[in-house]
Parts: C-alpha cells; sequence; structure tokens
C-alpha cells in the first residue's frame, strides 16, 4: 500500500512537470503581454522597462528554469495583473467555485435520479418520453445561452431571485460560504441550476439505463416470483444496486462541472476561479493560467488516487497496482 | 423574445416603485470591469483611477469633460520657466483624521513611480519631475525644460497619506488599512471579483455625495449586466452595449445617460516599407506600397462611409470624427470637417494615382477591445472592397493584436499594414494623440510609441515639439491645431469615429457621462 | 457512416438465421421513429452544408457581397442586392440563411474532423496498448485514465489558450481533448474479446498477435465506437460553440455556428430574436439529431437490453 501511494505520488509529480513544460510554453508563444498591461500613454522607454521587469527579455528555457525553480519552493509566480502570487489568487477564488460546482452536483442528483427512475421504470409512457427528450435537450443546448434565458426568467421576469453575484457568507463549523445564508442560497440557485443541467440529464440517462438493465435480472424475477411487492423491489433491491455506480459516475463529473463553471461563472458574474482562468487567458496572464492549470492536475491526480484507496477499503476484490490487468 | 422584454418593463415598474424608497441611500452599481487592486499608483488603468477617485483625491482635479479644476490643490502656476507652483488646500482631513498638507504630496510623488510589481506604472507621468516642499501648503515641481502639461500630468495622481500609505504595500491598500485617502467616500470592504463598498465621508471637503454607501460590482458578461439592471439586482451600470439601447430607450423605468468620450477609433497604414506585408496587387503579386501615396490614403477616407458605420454598426450611438479629438476639447482645430463618402471620388483619385483597378490589401483589427471593433473592421472592408480595394479581414484578440501591431514584424517593426485601432487622450487635451500617433517614432524622446503606421513628416513634429515647450495656453492651442490640420491634410492616419458611452440606471437617477469612460458615484444624481 | 463498420459479433448459435447481422441491425435501427427521422434530419443538416454555396443567395465570407447596410435586419426583408432574407440578417449585414449553412460546414467539419482524427489516433492506441499487453499497456492506460480524468472543456480550453486561434487548432485542441475516451473504449472492448474462447482458440491454433488483435479484436470494437464517436462529435460542436462564447474559439470574420450564436448571444435581450435564435435552432437541431442517432445505436448495439 504504501509503496503503491509512494509510486503513484511520483508519477504525479511526473506528470504536473509534463503538463508544466507542455503550458508553460504553449502559453509563452501566443500574444504579447506587456501591451496589455502597459497604458497607452507609455513610451518606448517604460515599455521597455515593462518587458524587462516582467522577464520576457530572457529566453524561454530561462524563464522556465525560474518558474521551476520557483514552483520547487511553492512560488509559481505572481499575476502579471494583480501582482500577487498566482497560487494565492487561485486559492482564493476557489470556494466560490467549489460550492458552486457542489450545489449543481446535488442539484443534479436530487433531480435526475428520480426522473431517471420513473423513465426506467415506465419506458413507454408519454411523461418518461418527455423526461428523455428534455434529457437530449439539456445535453445539446449550448449553457451560456440556457444561463442567459434563466436569468431572463428568474430575475427579470419573475424576480424570485438575483440575477448576477454572489451573496452574503455565512459560518457552519468554521467553514465560510454563502451555502449558509438565505441571500447566500437565492443567488447559488440559478447558476448552480445552469450548471446542474448538463449533469441532470446525465444522472437521467445514467439512472434510466440502470434500472431498465436490474428490472430484467434474475434476481428481480425471484423477488417478484417470491411475491415482494413492487415497491419494496424498487426501494431496496433495484435502488441498492443502481444508486452505487450512479452516485459514483457522478461524483467524478465533479471534475467537468469545475470545468463547465468558466461558462456560468462568466454569465453569473460568480467570483469563482474560472472567471479567474477565462480573465486571465484573455489578458495573458500568464503565471495565473500555468498555476491554475498545476493546481488541478494536482487536484485530479490526488482525487484519483483517493478514489483508488477507498476501493481498495470498500472492495477488496480490488488489489493496489498499477499493473494493468 | 419581444413580448418577454415587454412584460419585463411592467414587472420592472412595480418593482422599482417598490424598491425605490427602501434603498433610496445605498447605490449599487454593476462595473463592466474591475480594477485590479485599491492601491491609487499600482496599475494605470481606467478601472483602477476610476475607483480609487472615490477614496482618494488629486491636487488637479478633471470635471466630467476633463477640464481641469482646483482639487487638493486651490490653484497653480509656472513661477518660472522651468517651475510649476501648487498652493495646497488647508483644513483638509485624511480619514483617519490626520492633517493633509505639503508632506503627504511629497511622498506620494515618491512612491507613486515607484511601486513594486506595478503593471503600468505612474512614472510615465513623473518622469524628470522633481518635487520640493516650500511650505505645509507650497511645493514646487521642476523639471528640466520648460513644461505646459504639469497640471495635466498631475492630475493623474491620487494623493496618499505620509502617515499611512507611503510605506504601505499594494495588499495593504486592498486590506483597507492603507485605503485612507481625503476623498468622498470611506473603505469599508474590498472583495476581488465580487464587490467594492464604500461608504461617505461625512467631513469631505467639497460636496458631500447623496449617496450614504456605494457598492461597485463587476459584471463583465454585457447581457448579464444589463439584465442584473431590468432585475433591479444594481441601480446603474456602465458600458451599455450597443445592441442593448434601442430596446432600453423604449423601457419607461431606465434611464440612459450618454456621452462622447475622449477615444478616437481610426485607422493606420503603413507609410515605411516600400513592400507591405499586407498589401499585393490584384492577384496577388508584389506592389510598390501604394499606402505611402498621400492620394491612396486620401481616397481611403473618402470611401468609409462614416456615417453608416455610426448608424449601421454603432446602432447610433458614436459621432462621425474628423480629427483626433472631438469639438470641446484642448487643442482641437475648428477649421476640420469630417471627411464627406464619396465612392465615386476615391474611384478617381485611386485613378489617378494609378490603381484604377485597385489592389488588395488586409485590415487587422482587434475583436475585444473597443466597441463593436470587429464589425466596425468587417464594414470597412466592405467599404474598400466596394471602390476596388480587395480588402480582407483579420480579427484576433487584444492580447495577440497589439503585441503583433507594435512589434510582431520583422526586427521589431510593426507587423500589419492596415490596422484598426482607438486611442483615448487620458490627458484630456490634443497633444496625447499628436505625440503618440502623430509624430515620428523616436524611441529616445519617447515620441511617437504608438505609431504604429511610422508616419513621419517633420513640419508636424516641429509644430508638436513647440507645442510641448510652450506654457502659454492660447499659443498651445493655436500650435496643436495647426499640427492637427497638418496631420489630418496628410492623412497621417484615418480617424473614423469617436466612441460615445453609455450608462444605464432606474429611473428617478441620471448619470453625468464623462468623456474619460469613468464611472463614479459622485456622478450619479436624482432627477 | 453505418453500412460498412456496424457489424454487431457474429452469432455462431444460429447458422440457420438467413439475415445478416447487418440486415438485422437496420432493421432495429429503424424500428424507431424517433432514430430514424433524426438520421433524416442530420442528413438533411449535412447536404445543407455541403451544397450550401449553391443554395444560398450570398456567400458571407466574401466583403464584396456582404454589406453593413444590410445589418440586424429582420426575417423576410430585401437585402441591398436584392435578394430576400428569410432569417433576416447578423449585425455584420450577413444573411443569416447564408451564413447558417456556411456555419454548418466549419461547425461540421470541425465535429466530424475532430472526432475522426480522435477516434484513429485512440483506436490505434487503444489497440496498441490491447496488442503489447504488460508494462506498456499499464504505461498507456494510466495517461488515459489521467486524461479522462480532466474535464473536455477545461482540456480543449487550455489548449486553444495554448495554440491560438483557428480552425485547425481548435480541431487540434478537441482531438488532444478526445482521444482519451476512443482509447478507452477500444481497450475496454479488447479486454472482454481477449478473454473470449475463439480468441484462445486462435492462438492455440498459433495465429499471430497482430492477426488476432487486427481481426478478431478491431471489428468487436467498432459498435462502441461508433455510439462513442456520435456522442463524442455532438459534444465537440457543442464544445466550439461554448469556446466561441469564451472568446477563445473560431475567427468571426468566417462564423461557424457557435460563433454564429455567440455573437447572437449579445442580441439576446435586444429584441432582434432572430440573430440568436435561428443560429440556436440549427445546432440544436444537429446536435440532438446525432445524440439521437447515437442514442438509438446504443439501444440497437447493447445486447444487453434485447427483449
Amino acid at each position: 500500500m504504501t509503496v503503491f501511494v509512494i509510486r503513484r505520488l511520483m508519477q504525479a509529480i511526473l506528470v504536473v512537470f509534463l503538463m508544466s513544460v507542455i503550458v508553460f510554453f504553449g502559453v509563452n508563444i501566443v500574444g504579447d503581454p506587456v501591451y496589455m498591461l502597459v497604458s497607452p500613454d507609455a513610451d518606448q522607454a517604460d515599455i521597455a522597462a515593462a518587458i524587462r521587469r516582467l522577464g520576457l527579455d530572457r529566453p524561454i528555457w530561462e524563464q522556465y528554469w525560474l518558474f521551476l525553480k520557483g514552483a520547487a519552493q511553492g512560488d509559481l509566480g505572481d499575476s502579471f495583473i494583480f501582482g500577487e502570487p498566482a497560487l494565492r489568487l487561485i486559492l482564493h477564488h476557489m470556494p466560490a467555485t467549489m460550492e458552486l460546482a457542489f450545489s449543481a452536483l446535488m442539484l443534479a442528483i436530487i433531480i435526475g435520479i428520480p426522473l431517471g427512475l420513473y423513465a426506467g421504470l415506465y419506458p413507454d409512457s408519454g411523461l418518461s418520453k418527455g423526461i428523455m427528450a428534455s434529457s437530449i435537450l439539456g445535453f445539446s443546448l449550448p449553457t451560456f445561452w440556457v444561463g442567459l434565458m434563466l436569468i431572463m426568467l428568474f430575475a427579470v421576469e419573475l424576480r424570485w431571485v438575483p440575477a448576477t453575484g454572489r451573496g452574503d457568507l455565512g459560518s457552519f463549523l468554521g467553514f465560510q460560504s454563502s451555502l449558509f445564508t438565505f441571500d447566500g442560497l437565492s443567488h447559488i440557485f440559478l447558476p448552480a441550476l445552469n450548471l446542474a443541467l448538463l449533469k441532470i440529464s446525465l444522472a437521467i440517462r445514467l439512472t434510466r439505463a440502470g434500472v431498465r438493465e436490474a428490472m430484467g435480472q434474475d434476481y428481480v424475477k425471484y423477488a417478484r416470483a417470491k411475491g415482494l411487492s413492487t415497491r419494496r423491489i424498487i426501494s431496496v433491491h433495484v435502488m441498492k444496486n443502481i444508486m452505487i455506480p450512479v452516485v459514483t459516475v457522478m461524483g467524478l463529473e465533479f471534475g467537468s462541472l469545475i470545468g463547465f463553471s468558466v461558462v456560468t461563472e462568466t454569465i453569473f458574474a460568480w467570483p469563482g476561479m474560472g472567471k479567474l482562468l477565462i480573465d486571465a487567458i484573455l489578458q495573458l496572464d500568464r503565471p495565473v493560467v500555468v498555476a491554475y492549470l498545476m493546481i488541478i492536475v494536482l487536484f485530479f491526480v490526488l482525487i484519483n488516487l483517493i478514489v483508488d484507496i477507498l476501493y481498495s477499503i470498500l472492495d477488496p476484490r480490488v488489489r493496489l497496482q498499477d499493473q494493468g490487468a | 423574445m419581444r413580448k418577454l422584454t415587454a412584460a419585463t418593463a411592467v414587472a420592472f415598474g412595480i418593482m422599482a416603485m417598490a424598491a425605490g424608497t427602501a434603498s433610496a441611500e445605498k447605490l449599487t452599481i454593476g462595473l463592466a470591469s474591475e480594477p485590479t487592486a485599491l492601491d491609487p499608483h499600482f496599475h494605470n488603468l481606467g478601472p483602477n483611477n476610476a475607483t480609487t477617485l472615490h477614496i482618494f483625491d488629486r491636487l488637479v482635479d478633471q470635471n466630467e469633460k476633463q477640464q481641469l479644476l482646483p482639487g487638493l490643490a486651490t490653484s497653480w502656476k509656472p513661477i518660472d520657466d522651468t517651475t510649476w507652483e501648487f498652493k495646497l488646500r488647508e483644513g483638509v482631513k485624511f480619514h483617519d483624521g490626520s492633517d493633509f498638507n505639503a508632506d503627504d504630496v511629497v511622498c506620494t510623488i515618491e512612491r507613486a513611480p515607484n511601486v513594486p510589481n506595478s503593471p503600468s506604472s505612474f512614472g510615465t507621468y513623473l518622469k524628470g519631475k522633481t518635487v520640493e516642499k516650500i511650505d505645509d501648503f507650497t511645493v514646487h515641481f521642476k523639471t528640466a525644460e520648460p513644461y505646459p502639461l504639469m497640471a495635466n500630468d498631475i492630475s493623474t495622481i491620487r494623493i496618499i497619506s505620509n502617515e499611512t500609505g507611503c510605506n504601505a504595500t499594494t495588499e495593504d491598500f486592498n486590506a483597507g488599512t492603507a485605503a485612507i485617502g481625503t476623498g468622498p467616500f470611506k473603505f469599508v470592504s474590498y472583495t476581488p471579483g465580487e464587490s467594492i463598498v464604500m461608504a461617505r465621508n461625512d467631513d469631505y471637503w467639497g460636496e458631500k455625495s447623496i449617496w450614504s454607501e456605494v457598492e461597485f460590482r463587476p459584471i463583465s458578461s454585457g447581457p448579464s449586466r444589463v439584465a442584473s439592471l431590468l432585475a433591479g439586482d444594481v441601480d446603474m451600470i456602465a458600458a451599455v452595449p450597443t445592441t442593448d439601447i434601442t430596446t432600453l430607450e423604449g423601457n419607461a423605468d431606465v434611464t440612459l445617460s450618454q456621452g462622447v468620450s475622449n477615444r478616437v477609433i481610426y485607422l493606420h497604414m503603413d507609410q515605411f516599407r516600400e513592400a507591405s506585408p499586407f498589401v499585393k496587387a490584384n492577384g496577388g503579386g508584389d506592389i510598390k506600397n501604394p499606402l505611402m501615396d498621400v492620394r491612396v490614403r486620401k481616397a481611403i477616407s473618402m470611401a468609409i462611409n462614416r456615417d453608416a458605420i455610426v448608424e449601421r454598426v454603432m446602432e447610433g450611438v458614436a459621432l462621425p470624427a474628423g480629427q483626433l479629438l472631438p469639438e470641446g476639447f484642448f487643442g482641437v482645430s475648428d477649421k476640420l470637417e469630417v471627411v464627406a463618402y464619396d465612392p465615386e471620388g476615391a474611384k478617381a483619385m485611386l485613378a489617378e494615382a494609378g490603381y484604377p483597378d485597385g489592389f488588395e490589401m488586409t485590415i487587422h483589427g482587434p475583436n475585444d477591445r473597443y466597441i463593436n471593433d470587429a464589425k466596425i473592421a468587417e464594414a470597412i472592408a466592405q467599404m474598400l472592397t466596394r471602390v476596388g480595394i480587395k480588402t480582407a479581414v483579420e480579427t484576433m484578440p487584444r492580447s495577440v493584436y497589439f503585441g503583433r501591431a507594435s512589434r510582431g514584424g520583422e526586427g521589431d517593426l510593426p507587423e500589419f499594414s492596415f490596422i484598426l485601432v482607438g486611442w483615448g487622450a487620458g490627458s484630456g487635451e490634443a497633444s496625447s494623440p499628436l505625440k503618440s500617433l502623430i509624430h515620428t517614432f523616436d524611441a529616445d524622446k519617447g515620441f511617437g510609441s504608438s505609431n504604429r503606421g511610422r508616419h513621419s513628416d517633420p513640419e508636424t513634429d516641429a509644430l508638436i515639439e513647440e507645442a510641448l515647450r510652450t506654457v502659454d495656453d492660447a499659443k498651445r492651442q493655436d500650435l496643436l491645431a495647426q499640427a492637427t490640420e497638418r496631420a489630418i491634410e496628410n492623412v497621417a492616419i484615418i480617424p473614423t469615429h469617436f466612441q460615445v458611452n453609455t450608462w444605464a440606471s432606474r429611473k428617478g437617477l441620471k448619470y453625468n457621462a464623462r468623456t474619460d469612460e469613468y464611472t463614479l458615484a459622485m456622478g450619479v444624481e436624482k432627477e | 457512416m453505418t453500412d460498412t463498420t456496424a457489424a454487431p459479433p457474429p452469432d455462431v448459435a444460429k447458422p440457420a438465421k438467413v439475415e445478416t447481422p447487418f440486415q438485422r441491425f437496420r432493421a432495429e435501427f429503424f424500428e424507431s421513429t424517433i432514430a430514424t427521422v433524426a438520421l433524416g434530419v442530420f442528413i438533411i443538416i449535412v447536404l445543407l452544408a455541403i451544397f450550401a454555396p449553391w443554395i444560398t443567395p450570398q456567400n458571407p465570407y466574401d466583403l464584396a457581397q456582404v454589406s453593413v447596410m444590410d445589418g440586424r435586419l429582420p426575417p423576410g426583408s430585401e437585402a441591398f442586392d436584392g435578394y430576400t432574407m428569410w432569417l433576416g440578417s447578423d449585425g455584420s449585414g450577413r444573411d443569416l440563411y447564408s451564413a447558417i449553412l456556411y456555419g454548418l460546414r466549419i461547425s461540421l467539419t470541425v465535429g466530424l474532423a475532430s472526432g475522426v482524427i480522435a477516434l484513429l489516433i485512440g483506436m490505434a492506441i487503444g489497440l496498441i496498448a490491447a496488442y503489447a499487453g504488460g508494462r506498456i499497456e499499464a504505461f498507456i492506460m494510466r495517461v488515459v485514465d489521467l486524461q479522462l480524468s480532466f474535464p473536455a472543456s477545461l482540456v480543449a480550453l487550455m489548449m486553444v489558450a495554448a495554440l491560438g486561434k483557428g480552425v485547425d487548432k481548435i480541431i487540434l485542441a478537441l482531438v488532444i481533448a478526445q482521444w482519451a475516451y476512443y482509447a478507452r473504449t477500444v481497450r475496454a472492448t479488447a479486454l472482454v474479446e481477449r478473454g473470449k474462447e475463439y480468441v484462445e482458440a486462435a492462438q492455440c491454433l498459433g495465429i499471430s498477435r497482430a492477426r488476432i488483435v487486427f481481426r478478431h479484436i478491431l471489428p468487436n470494437c467498432m459498435a462502441p465506437l461508433i455510439v462513442v464517436g456520435t456522442v463524442q462529435t455532438a459534444s465537440a460542436i457543442s464544445l466550439e460553440a461554448t469556446l466561441s462564447f469564451l472568446g477563445v474559439g473560431l475567427p468571426q470574420t468566417e462564423p461557424s455556428i457557435g460563433v454564429l450564436i455567440a455573437n447572437g448571444f449579445e442580441y439576446m435581450l435586444s429584441g432582434r430574436y432572430w440573430i440568436s435564435v435561428f443560429p440556436g435552432i440549427a445546432l440544436l437541431l444537429t446536435v440532438v439529431s446525432i445524440n439521437l442517432v447515437g442514442d438509438h445505436l446504443r439501444d440497437v448495439l447493447n445486447p444487453r437490453l434485447k427483449k
């Protein structure tokens, strides 16, 4: 086990390193950040000074070497635009994105699984067909388009919730989050729903497929033969068998929620790290782009590792090893 | 969709009435772009300069038309060729209760150009100037050469306190501990990406704000910003997208405030390369750069239908431009007219210059910098194509564009042949564009830093340089106007239009539109 | 795209049946009206895109034919050059009907090209893994797992940030974001097939590994690959639209459907519904029809759902 963890961590470091090479060199050949920063009033000497200050006058391999040296000490460079350490900037914006992604995941599970269950049990009913058709729409509509429609409907037209921004923070068990205040919840509802749409569709489809498959299995036939009520068969036997894979897959989708939050955060002016990333890309704040990627890579590698370890604890048949089967 | 907006209007009306009285004291403003710091000397950038102006004052103020007014200095005058004397306002207190005096000015001028990690330093405006305290309420600024624009330059610097500010870091300002100025509002909180909150300074030396509290919220997406106003999340928004102006005009519950800006949108043409990379003969062969010929440049100017750009692309929210700044600004010529649209004349002029069948060219422009920039580039290409100059369009994000346009070609020269750019005159007078766009590129003297067409005319240069040495306002104004006239006559650049900025507020409020594009709570009034 | 590739595993148990597997597949596919209609819609869309230059009044990329004076005209208006703009025009004066068809060309090219390239690369890598086994397989699958743990949208966003704009770059970014899905699919199928008796039998007969992989394993991967391919193509088209909305997609002057929608986003509150709605419908029809076909293919090809 220890050997496994150490080996996986070594792999993680290798991956992070490779990614840093690709992204650092990739990001550094696009555009010219100097002209994004200096004021138009700046003269030639000011511009030359700005180039020197950002270290852009050095050859790129030297810039990369300096970056690596810093990274080894936990310093991923200072944001060109904010002048602050990029790492701190990202960590500062992370909680907002996390609570948004978490809320979206919860919404997807709460809305998606019951609908999927229904569609799986009664595949030929009109309602089921409607559910499935909407789930395809959920897959196909561009997130940004739906986002603005949600604002128009719920914020402008009905005025149930605010259109943009994040609400007041509340404190619970030492955590600070806007999920703990009413104002915060009313602000997060629309963006979370917008972000959840894709995943609601996914949850519906996964659950439906699981239910349909389970209903044909022998254990369900036996349970029927034994005279168990349909309700009991579904709630105990079928649900038990499909919930674990569905919830697992949904959990793994957390990463994709963080990815898609870029769009949602832009539309709902949500102050998360997705917005930070897209702004950094558009304004060529290279250290922030690189640091964001480093953090995300590390984050996912660690999640994968934890999932693998958990599996091995839960299911003794799974052996921790990195040789493929 | 139409139905939706109509219903929205009704809903809005009811809610606005309900909400109007309750939150009358607090003002919430949706910004298109947020400041990068609350340190007033960190980043010379519009949103930073506007936001910090709430907390900090400057010696010389600029009104909404960028005319200079007394601020923390009550008067200023040159006392000899190279010295300006500023008399400071007495009895002004910082938010922490300490007094304002010359020590604050001296330490501010020392700090402003030297902020660590500053992306864009205020050193640009303080270069070659030294400050000296004469007594508690008098300071002298000295330069090596006679310098007329002292007050303009000094008006870019916000004054911080020598006790709490001058040794503070940018982080201290962002945290609020150093965000202590003499301005009309006091720091309350700052959450990057989310909000900036300020409270009225009840001891302000000038006119006190009618708003007890102001909150700025960045909402970068245009439609979302408009929706936030319609939903009642915010009381006012800046930078209303031109696409939404017609609808909002028809909405009885929204007030629009518009004003021309100091920003001219113009075309730069390669005037320094015999063979220009993006100009080709018909069919793609090489050609001697036609843009060197003033007749060709004139023909291009005549081929552009500025009214159509204003009406169709800008939806009426712009002014056709015939020179570098709109009328009313210092140094503007009253002799110059907007070049009339004359496609037949343009064709004749091209034929006279030896290009009866035109040539091929590419226009390059940004697509996320100016209002509708990519569409304008396309419209201009359409117009030129129709008089025979077959023009392709290539637009790109500003992050890529400005680097290539400035030094992307061989030998760090401008890469493109024909480009769309804009220029906002931060100083609020004509020397700003003349010095940077028209004057011959000269790195040693710091002239022509944005002259991406490398137009060069010694006579214009002489006029500009003389103006920059002339302290007498009337004479300088005259010199600037002459330089502008000569530049336009030589078609150094082709101005197309001046941007008009639009703010939208809930009914009952209006904004004193500013030429410098700043969004200031001080300018929001009740109707 | 159906006739050559979609053969399900040959069923040895019922040699007497006259139907070929493909005929059976076809019969089952067309059992569903929705899927049939979706396939029809998709084929029409492809044809419209292919023949766009001959059936549109305007080439929206030729600036001599586009006039800003025609900008923002409502549906049914007459253009400066005399034809009727049945779907109205966008902010730059492009006839939306023409722009949508031309945009479909680009979007479908991007979606299909990235799908096919990613499929080929993914398939090759998956097969190499299945063929080589051992450490190489373990290594490849770690890379695939890692790549799959990143959201495709983020990978594409990062790639575009690093590569810059352009059709070729978007395709490359989408390929990088997607190849792993195919590799995983191929390898998973290969694992199942490798454990089957006929492979063991083939091995006993001394048939070479390469032959087993290409003659026996590869054909069996086709069905799941097609299913993954449809879903991925649809998501590639949506992803391209999203990237365009974020300002890092395709150039504005030669708009794809995604760029048209992203541009139309600005007009959503302006009352000029047509600028965003019509391209939106076109995208929706494309993506939904591909997804419906893919969905049904999965049902048809999945033996466990057989009645």
